[in-house]
């Protein structure tokens, strides 16, 4: 009734193709979430008009197509720079920038949600700039930022199927090459779809309930 | 200070083209949202129906629209639906696919912006005489969109930047398919997507400015 010309090794190949969308992610969100850190910090610490220039860098990674980023990324290095470099590298990089961009604005939206009474409370009792940094508004912080830190993370890894531009294999990209081969669009896109379903879906759900449950009311 | 020589002239003497390009890239966008609103609205309807087999179908829409690349469903809307023997041009693909998306996405957002309201003016709505859907239409929906405003604008700039995907379906007339032609024929690769990173930066930063302006003549309280 249900026959498929999908063999062991094709599925093999979307299974390599699925560590690449998961490397470049992982990769992508460790490196941009710490950038993010960094900007999102510096951002809230100088004030809007220091920081304008960042700002206005950070706006445009999330006013252009991530695709047209790559592109760009990948001519600039590769044409006119003239630099050796991997897909893979080019991938990772622009997303890691493009992960810093997001991450820069949860950080600093969840620094500012912290109140400022509690903060010059802790500086009165005699705490250092680093000290409340690290003891009151860490943990206050962290409770607004996280459930928009894994939509952020999740949204990369969903990005990351543009990846294929610059020549990276990834999940999407294997997919495409079965279909060229195999002719059954529907079945391999649904395995596909169902890969990104499965790991996106339970994290995302997660990141609900803990909105829900860190919210004030 | 490079060893590569820009020429931006080149880039320039195309920039009518892209703006054609451009031009098609907000239509498909306008459209998508269009739809995408009113589609939303449908499915925020379905999820208060209490009906078991539409309250499926919502969430089953909104998982998947959240839950997998935008490029997937693009796919779906092409290959997929062409695996029924249904072959729709590029154009209909992409908007379907963004279509699709941007309603599951907005109907989160209006399901958020419902918690927002009062049930008790529904209810007073009713006890005036209102049937449900008057209720819903003249009482609750106004104050849902204007609650909604934000991520209907953040969801517009998203319908802008995922039309960029539609060249993987073969679409090439729309911004990014045209600057990827012209690269075909030029081969200036910088100059012409970074022109082209520079009129979707101008696009985006239009809307967000407009709403802004809109928000503000709506909104005052």
């Amino acid at each position: 009734m249900f026959e498929t010309a999908l063999t062991f090794q094709d599925m093999m190949f979307l299974a390599q193709g699925a560590v690449q969308t998961l490397l470049v992610t992982a990769i992508a969100v460790v490196l941009g979430t710490a950038l993010g850190i960094i900007f999102g910090v510096f951002r809230f610490q100088v004030g809007p008009w220091w920081a304008a220039p960042l700002t206005f860098v950070l706006d445009v990674f999330r006013s252009i197509p991530l695709l047209i980023q790559l592109v760009l990324a990948n001519a600039f290095l590769g044409m006119v720079l003239k630099l050796k470099l991997s897909g893979f590298t080019v991938a990772c990089g622009v997303l890691t920038l493009y992960t810093a961009a997001y991450c820069a604005e949860i950080v600093r939206g969840a620094i500012g949600a912290v109140p400022s009474t509690t903060r010059r409370a802790a500086r009165s009792l005699g705490m250092s700039w680093r000290q409340d940094m690290a003891y009151i508004v860490l943990p206050l912080a962290t409770r607004v930022a996280l459930p928009s830190w894994i939509g952020l993370a999740l949204g990369v890894m969903k990005d990351s199927a543009l990846v294929y531009i610059v020549q990276v294999t990834e999940l999407l990209k294997s997919t495409q090459i079965l279909i060229t081969r195999l002719q059954e669009p529907l079945l391999l896109l649904i395995i596909c779809g169902a890969f990104y379903f499965v790991i996106s879906f339970p994290i995302a759900r997660f990141g609900g309930y803990l909105e829900k449950r860190w919210s004030n009311d | 200070m490079f060893s590569y020589t820009f020429q931006w002239k080149q880039a320039f003497a195309k920039l009518p083209l892209m703006l054609d390009g451009a031009l098609v890239t907000v239509e498909i966008a306008l459209l998508s949202m269009a739809l995408g609103i009113v589609l939303a609205v449908a499915l925020t309807g379905f999820r208060l129906s209490g009906n078991r087999f539409l309250v499926a179908v919502t969430a089953a829409w909104v998982e998947v629209a959240r839950n997998t690349p935008a490029l997937f469903q693009i796919y779906m809307a092409h290959f997929g639906i062409a695996s029924f023997g249904v072959h729709l041009s590029p154009y209909v693909s992409l908007l379907i696919g963004i279509t699709f998306n941007n309603a599951g996405y907005l109907s989160e957002n209006f399901r958020g912006a419902l918690k927002a309201i009062p049930d008790t003016q529904a209810r007073a709505a009713r006890s005036l005489g209102m049937s449900a859907v008057q209720a819903f239409g003249y009482v609750v929906l106004p104050q849902m969109l204007r609650i909604a405003f934000l991520p209907i604008t953040n969801q517009m700039v998203w319908a802008i930047l995922m039309t960029s995907l539609g060249v993987t379906v073969g679409m090439n007339f729309d911004l990014y398919g045209v600057t990827q032609d012209l690269n075909a024929l030029t081969f200036r690769t910088f100059e012409l997507f970074a022109l082209a990173a520079v009129i979707f930066y101008v696009i985006t930063k239009i809307i967000q400015i407009g709403a802004r302006l809109i928000a503000n003549r709506l909104f005052r309280y």
